[in-house]
């Protein structure tokens, strides 16, 4: 079976630095795959080459497949990836259900309309999105004013406007309260499960990690030193010296 | 080749005056953000000071020395006195106030400045007297060239050190190059920022002053001189990237050889020449020669404006009464009155067209008027050269305007804040000196007359339903198209650019055509005011077009519907009425325009709306 | 009243907001409805006064007295003159709207004025649109009475053509062969060096142009542009620049010995509108066209100068005759007309004459181009003491320097 998501010998450099050093994985249909990795390992810069947000040195990106490598993001998201960031990007000046309905519009390829108003569009499916992440009963607020939670939930809604393959999700939970963060990923789960969706996620919280992850892969300077279940990741000395310190393995 | 020599040192003159100028405007945009269109007006206060003091002032009884250089210091120290004045009264109220109404105060200063100056000095140019010691010339190559040219020379660079020291070496300035660089952890430093802000402007507007007292020897003091030296001096500091010292002097020295050796090979497209390098550079260098990208959030402080809702259904009612009143009343009026509210129609459509890509699309033009002329042009050169009627015209406007804004739209869009707004009056400066030298097409300064509308429409009342029709029906199609998904997605993009490509909006795609969109719209107004006219002349493209169309925007308030329609009938029947009154009527405006900023800085329509709600 | 406004749920705040929009087209439609008496002859000037404060301001002056004296004598057939003075700020179509305001809410019985000639060329077509009488009083451009001349416009002022034509009858007497020229480059700038090019061709088959400068317009870059004129060693220079530009041309020319041992003709520059700012830099021996002031003795015009002298405490200038004789053009032809109404104005316009401010003898509007004949001094400029002044001059009467009847035709549309 052709993987959700391949990455192939990825490679990245800023100036004379590899941030990211030939990192190749894949990642199965329905699969939940947690990227972790101490400060400065390079998960970032491997994300964002995966969502076409910078463009490998080396290495290719294939999605289903299909080589994306240099793809810009919004023709990622087209071929069905969503993605939530590290730091919540949403439509300030605009509600919840407008900002999910921008996603069902651009998904439908309806943006160049100029006289029927954007109210009378998707409402429905925006708020069935909604219901999905819990946040049907803020529809109408501004997203400017809402609780840092639920921005995160609204970016998911959001990643699930054009029914992805994949969610790439950027520490979906950093900023929020510990039992929030186990609810949050806990409903990615679901939804997830429930649409066959991958997921690949980068996360610092170890416990939401070992909770969620199907598998997990440790990244460190640049190169995965250690990739596979939880358990047999939590074990691995390697893994272990990189979290708990001491000098270079 | 002795003549190119000297030709560089002319070069070298002019890029030392124009330093002067741009440094204290970078250095006043660095710290405060703010972009000082009084910069100008503060370069002729002092050229005024300095003439005055030079002749007639205290010093006068001192002998030719001290008269002289005393009053070239004395007046450059009285416009920083000046400019710190105006930072405690005026600009200190109004930083929290969103980037662009920072413009209209200062705009409001231009205009005050410009009749005071008149008042003080009278109409006529004035001509200062030659520098002690640095009379007559000296021979360079054979030619001569004057004392005082190469001793300008030398003030330019002093300058650029004097002001890295200062930078470099002090307290004060080091907080400066702090401030420029991250305000807030300024603050967190315990600094009196209010201290430093008017620190800032005394120092900007030292340098405005002493740049203008400086030409004293060199050139003649005018009313016109701020206008002139603001536009070049705009163009030294976007060229050399905004706030950045040693680009604003390597960008001085890039237009002023330009000038020098632009005449010699292209004696008749000067005027061109410099905007047209401006437009290449940003193209190939978005944040000028030694700018930086601006880091942290971008500087459009209402980015989190919300959509306007629906009227409240009292202003509803009144604003349905009155476009009631504008259909059933003119059979009523006379001429001038149908005249008037026709030329309204088309500012209304003129100020919404640069509203839809200002509000819903954050991007500032500086130069929108490039597309009302461009609609004007298209339809005038239609009728010249092909005897095009009214009808054909009208069509064709928007698309000549639109064309023109997909064109110069594609390399603006891709910028942003005051880089993309100074790209935007580069091609309006572009667009503007063809219309203007390109005498046998456009027909030049002359204009193209006997553009009057088809018989059906000549008359007064016919033509002004014919505005009131279509520019009512444009304006109603950009106030739906806000709501509709395109005005959504150029939100959307405005917001996050972000989370806009995430979720595979094109935010540039849509930003080209919004631009074009609105382009489209204005030409429609330029064409239908030009036929009300009867003609078109390059000051429907100049800059006071495009100020009018941002002030109209401004003063209606940014983030409104109505905004652009209630900004666009007061400032044209303020204009109108003022004119009309006394010939010191823009000290009048300039002041209206000062309160308002000062006491509604959401606009006009913001104002009214607050008033209207419980 | 709509009905809607007055419905008691209105609350008065947005009564008021939506009244403040509409009043501020309410004065202009009360003017509208108010409609002149058949007291004064009422007269609307357009010009643009804040822009080009200057040269207008003694403009304003000169036409203010002759204003006060047409009425000191009994105004015209016992009706006072009154003009209504409007400023179009430089801008051609506000001058357009002004012109409709005054003529239909201010009920004037003719336009005047204008001094930048798209002004004056907008007001001319507004003139054939409207059929209303325009006298044109300062705009230079020959397009006004000749390629867009109407049967509505009349034009005082000697046009770019005929000073152009006054400087080459005496450029034409000079050795000098190689010629630069430099102008501002805009219509009339272009203009100028065209028929200068043209007519010294014409009278010296061995002139030689070798090259020019177009200056912006108000921005020039004197030194560069001083260098360049240099560089390319004329025997001597045409020069149209005018205003701010002129000074500092003539400034930067004078340091850098541009003008040492060569011969320059300038338009207007005799004009003490333009000597007496340049003060002590004022070049010697130009030749010029302009308005020797001060060394004008005859009966008219030491009346006028005393006049003007006595009531404005400063002495005319170029633009004080030009306002004072347009207004004497335009009492002459109403008292012709008998009468406000336009057709039997323009027909009175047509051959009218009149004494000129300049003691000079009489002027006479031409009936094939509606182009006056007056005429302008052409001298030499000498410094003495701290100003300029013009030298050696004569009086060149405008009917010398005209186009044949013929050449006219072809050039005005006809009908």
């Amino acid at each position: 079976m052709t993987p959700a998501l391949a990455a192939e010998g990825l490679v990245k450099a800023w100036g004379g630095l590899r941030a990211v050093d030939g990192v190749s994985f894949t990642l199965a249909p329905g699969e939940m795959l947690a990227l972790i990795g101490p400060n400065g390992a390079g998960k970032s810069t491997c994300f964002n080459m995966l969502n076409g947000q910078i463009r490998p040195d080396a290495g290719r990106v294939r999605l289903a497949g299909r080589d994306v490598t240099g793809l810009p993001p919004r023709a990622i998201w087209r071929l069905g990836v969503g993605r939530t960031f590290q730091v919540t990007a949403t439509f300030a000046s605009m509600t919840v259900l407008d900002n999910v309905r921008m996603a069902l519009l651009s998904h439908a390829r309806r943006l160049l309309g100029l006289w029927r108003p954007a109210a009378r569009e998707f409402t429905a499916e925006a708020e069935a999105l909604l219901t999905r992440v819990g946040m049907a009963d803020q529809a109408g607020r501004p997203c400017g004013v809402l609780a840092y939670g639920d921005l995160k939930r609204l970016e998911l809604a959001m990643a699930l406007a054009n029914q992805p393959h994949l969610l790439l999700m950027d520490e979906p939970t950093a900023g929020m309260a510990p039992a929030e963060r186990m609810a949050l990923m806990a409903e990615t789960a679901a939804v997830a499960r429930a649409g066959g969706i991958a997921v690949l996620f980068t996360e610092h919280d170890m416990d939401v990690v070992f909770t969620h992850a199907d598998r997990v892969l440790v990244l460190d300077g640049g190169r995965l030193i250690a990739g596979g279940a939880p358990e047999a990741v939590r074990a691995d000395p390697r893994v272990r010296q990189v979290y708990l310190g001491g000098g270079p393995a | 080749m002795e003549d190119l020599a000297v030709q560089a040192l002319n070069g070298l003159a002019s890029a030392s005056s124009l330093f002067l100028v741009a440094s204290g405007l970078t250095v006043i945009f660095g710290v405060s953000r703010i972009v000082n269109f009084a910069h100008g007006s503060l370069f002729m206060l002092g050229a005024y000071l300095a003439w005055t003091l030079t002749g007639l002032g205290p010093l006068a009884g001192l002998g030719g020395l001290w008269s002289f250089w005393g009053a070239i210091l004395l007046a450059a120290l009285a416009v920083g006195a000046l400019g710190a004045l105006l930072e405690v009264t005026v600009l200190r109220r109004i930083y929290g106030a969103p980037e662009l109404f920072q413009l209209l105060a200062t705009f409001a200063l231009v205009l005050i400045v410009q009749d005071v100056a008149l008042f003080l000095w009278g109409p006529d140019d004035k001509f200062g007297p030659r520098a002690p010691l640095l009379r007559g010339a000296v021979e360079i190559l054979g030619l001569r060239f004057p004392r005082y040219e190469l001793f300008l020379i030398a003030v330019g660079p002093v300058v650029l050190g004097l002001l890295w020291l200062l930078f470099h070496r002090t307290r004060f300035g080091i907080l400066l190059r702090a401030a420029t660089q991250d305000r807030e952890m300024v603050a967190a430093l315990g600094v009196d920022q209010r201290l430093l802000f008017t620190g800032v402007f005394f120092l900007g507007a030292t340098l405005a002053g002493l740049g203008g007292a400086l030409q004293l020897p060199r050139e003649a003091v005018t009313l016109h001189m701020d206008m002139a030296v603001i536009v070049e001096a705009f163009v030294v500091v976007v060229v050399g990237g905004l706030g950045s010292l040693p680009g604003a002097f390597l960008a001085a020295l890039l237009i002023g050889e330009l000038h020098a050796f632009g005449i010699l090979v292209f004696p008749r497209i000067t005027l061109v020449l410099v905007f047209l390098v401006m437009a290449v550079v940003l193209v190939l260098r978005p944040y000028g020669l030694l700018g930086r990208a601006p880091s942290g959030a971008p500087p459009a402080s209402e980015v989190a404006a919300p959509l306007p809702a629906a009227m409240p259904p009292a202003l509803r009612r009144a604003a349905l009464a009155a476009l009631a009143l504008l259909v059933a009343l003119p059979p009523f009026l006379g001429d001038y009155p149908l005249i008037l509210l026709a030329d309204f129609a088309t500012f209304v459509l003129f100020a919404a067209s640069l509203h839809f890509i200002m509000g819903p699309g954050g991007l500032a033009s500086f130069g929108h008027a490039a597309y009302f002329g461009a609609g004007a042009y298209g339809a005038a050169l239609l009728f010249r050269h092909f005897a095009a009627p009214m009808e054909l015209g009208l069509l064709a406007a928007p698309f000549a305007a639109g064309l023109a804004g997909l064109l110069f739209g594609w390399f603006c869009v891709r910028l942003s804040g005051v880089y993309s707004a100074m790209l935007t009056l580069a091609f309006a400066q572009i667009a503007w000196s063809v219309a203007f030298q390109w005498i046998e097409v456009t027909g030049g300064d002359n204009g193209i007359l006997g553009l009057w509308p088809s018989e059906w429409a000549r008359g007064r009342l016919a033509f002004f339903y014919l505005s009131l029709a279509l520019c009512g029906a444009a304006v109603l199609l950009l106030r739906r198209a806000i709501h509709a998904p395109f005005g959504m997605a150029l939100r959307a993009q405005r917001d996050s650019g972000l989370r806009a490509e995430a979720i595979g909006i094109d935010a540039f795609r849509i930003r080209w055509l919004g631009f074009a969109f609105a382009a489209a719209m204005a030409g429609l107004a330029g064409a239908l005011f030009a036929y009300g006219k009867g003609s078109v002349f390059p000051s429907v493209l100049g800059i006071s077009r495009s100020v009018d169309a941002l002030l109209m925007v401004l003063l209606g308030g940014v983030q409104t519907l109505n905004g652009p329609i209630v900004g666009a009938i007061a400032y044209a029947g303020l204009q109108e009425q003022l004119a009309r009154v006394t010939d010191y009527w823009r000290l009048l405006l300039g002041l209206v325009i000062l309160a308002l900023v000062l006491f509604f800085p959401r606009g006009l329509a913001g104002a009214i709306r607050r008033g209207g709600s419980p | 009243m709509d009905r809607r406004l007055t419905t008691p749920h209105v609350r008065r705040r947005d009564l008021l907001a939506g009244i403040a929009i509409g009043t501020l087209a309410a004065p202009a439609v009360l003017r509208a409805q108010g409609g002149a008496g058949a007291g004064p002859i009422r007269i609307g000037e357009i010009n643009s006064y804040t822009a080009q404060p200057a040269f207008l301001g003694p403009y304003r002056n000169g036409w203010l007295l002759a204003q006060e004296q047409i009425n000191a004598a009994g105004g015209i057939n016992g009706r006072p003159l009154e003009t209504v003075f409007r400023d179009d700020a430089g801008k051609p179509e506000d001058a357009v709207r002004m012109a409709s305001e005054l003529v239909s809410a201010e009920k004037v019985a003719l336009l005047a004025g204008g001094y930048l000639s798209n002004v004056g060329l907008a007001l001319g077509d507004f003139a054939a649109q409207n059929k209303v009488l325009y006298a044109a009083s300062e705009p230079l451009t020959d397009a006004l009475v000749w390629s867009k001349g109407n049967r509505y416009t009349f034009r005082l002022r000697p046009s770019t053509y005929m000073q152009a034509a006054m400087l080459v009858e005496e450029a034409a007497k000079l050795p000098a062969r190689r010629w630069a020229t430099v102008a501002p480059n805009y219509e009339y700038g272009q203009s100028a060096v065209k028929w200068f090019r043209e007519l010294l061709k014409a009278k010296r088959p061995d002139a030689e142009f070798v090259g020019e400068q177009f200056p912006a317009l108000g921005r020039i870059d004197a030194g560069a542009t001083v260098q360049a004129l240099e560089r390319m060693r004329p025997e001597a220079i045409f020069n149209v620049t005018f205003g701010t530009d002129l000074l500092n041309f003539v400034r930067q020319g004078n340091t850098r010995g541009l003008f040492d041992g060569r011969s320059v003709a300038s338009m207007l520059s005799g004009e003490p509108e333009y000597l007496e700012p340049l003060g002590e830099e004022c070049p010697e021996g130009w030749i010029v066209t302009g308005y020797p002031r001060d060394d004008l003795e005859n009966p008219v015009h030491t009346a006028f100068r005393e006049a003007y002298r006595k009531r404005y405490e400063a002495p005319p200038r170029c633009g004080s005759v030009v306002g004072h004789d347009i207004v004497q053009a335009i009492a002459a032809t109403l008292r012709k007309a008998g009468g406000t109404d336009t057709e039997a104005m323009v027909a009175a316009f047509e051959g009218i004459r009149f004494q000129t401010a300049y003691g000079t003898g009489e002027v006479e509007f031409r009936a094939a181009d509606h182009q006056s004949t007056l005429g302008a001094f052409v001298g030499r400029t000498r410094l003495e003491g701290r100003t300029g002044k013009m030298v050696d001059w004569r009086y060149a009467d405008g009917a010398n320097y005209l186009p044949s009847d013929a050449q006219v035709r072809e050039w005005r549309p006809q009908g």
